[in-house]
């Protein structure tokens, strides 16, 4: 559609006609602002606290540090925070580990959605796959936070487990 | 011809002056825009429509993505 905008435009003597192709999908997927009637997204209900780590950390250490900020789930990224994978509950809760990394028992590339996602899509979303819990990410796969169900449901109606 | 472009280069010419132009319906507009950009419908791009432009300043045209 802005390919032949930008046609048109040039057709009626503008010569400084520049065609955004990606357009505001990609906009808001970089997590810059929109403006306009859509309420909350996930950018702004995303939980920029989650633990992270690293591919070489030691579940060990990466457990004590999540059970001790609250959380039950770690984001694996790398040193740009793009989100390489996800150490989850049972994965924290794996008996041993003392020698074991995050490389060996993380779940790698887990779904992520986009910062621009409205809160009420995001929460069909979770409420359709029974998710408790979203990845948020820039388009460049870079790290905003997570979004647990209880963040976009109403209280009460389905919310997840008591940990973050 | 018109010229494609990148998110960081939007970010430039913003810097430089330039006018952002929603083309999709105005029902899409309204939901939700690029901060500062006004809403000029394809099917409504017309000469009325870009009296607002001032020519002298480049103009930035997106929609929702490569559509």
């Amino acid at each position: 559609m802005s390919p032949r905008a930008a046609w048109r435009l040039e057709s009626m003597g503008f010569t400084r006609v520049y065609d955004y192709v990606a357009g505001k999908a990609d906009w808001g997927a970089a997590g810059l602002p929109l403006e306009g009637t859509v309420g909350t997204r996930a950018g702004d209900l995303a939980r920029t606290d989650v633990p992270t780590c690293r591919l070489d950390g030691r579940l060990v250490d990466v457990r004590a540090r999540a059970w001790r900020a609250g959380w039950d789930t770690c984001l694996v990224v790398n040193e740009e925070r793009v989100v390489l994978g996800q150490v989850g509950r049972r994965a924290l809760n794996s008996e041993g580990g003392e020698s074991r990394t995050v490389e060996e028992v993380m779940r790698p590339g887990p779904s992520t959605v986009r910062p621009s996602r409205s809160a009420e899509s995001l929460a069909e979303r979770m409420e359709r796959n029974s998710l408790t819990s979203v990845v948020v990410t820039r388009s460049d796969g870079r790290l905003v936070g997570v979004v647990r169900r209880e963040d976009v449901a109403p209280r009460g109606a389905g919310s997840g487990p008591p940990l973050r | 011809m018109p010229t494609e472009i990148d998110r960081e280069e939007v970010q430039r010419l913003l810097g430089q002056g330039a006018r952002l132009v929603e083309v999709l319906p105005a029902a899409e507009y309204r939901e939700e825009h690029l901060p500062g950009a006004v809403s000029i419908p394809l099917k409504e791009l017309d000469r009325a429509a870009v009296a607002q432009l001032e020519r002298e300043r480049p103009v930035i045209v997106y929609c929702h993505d490569y559509q």
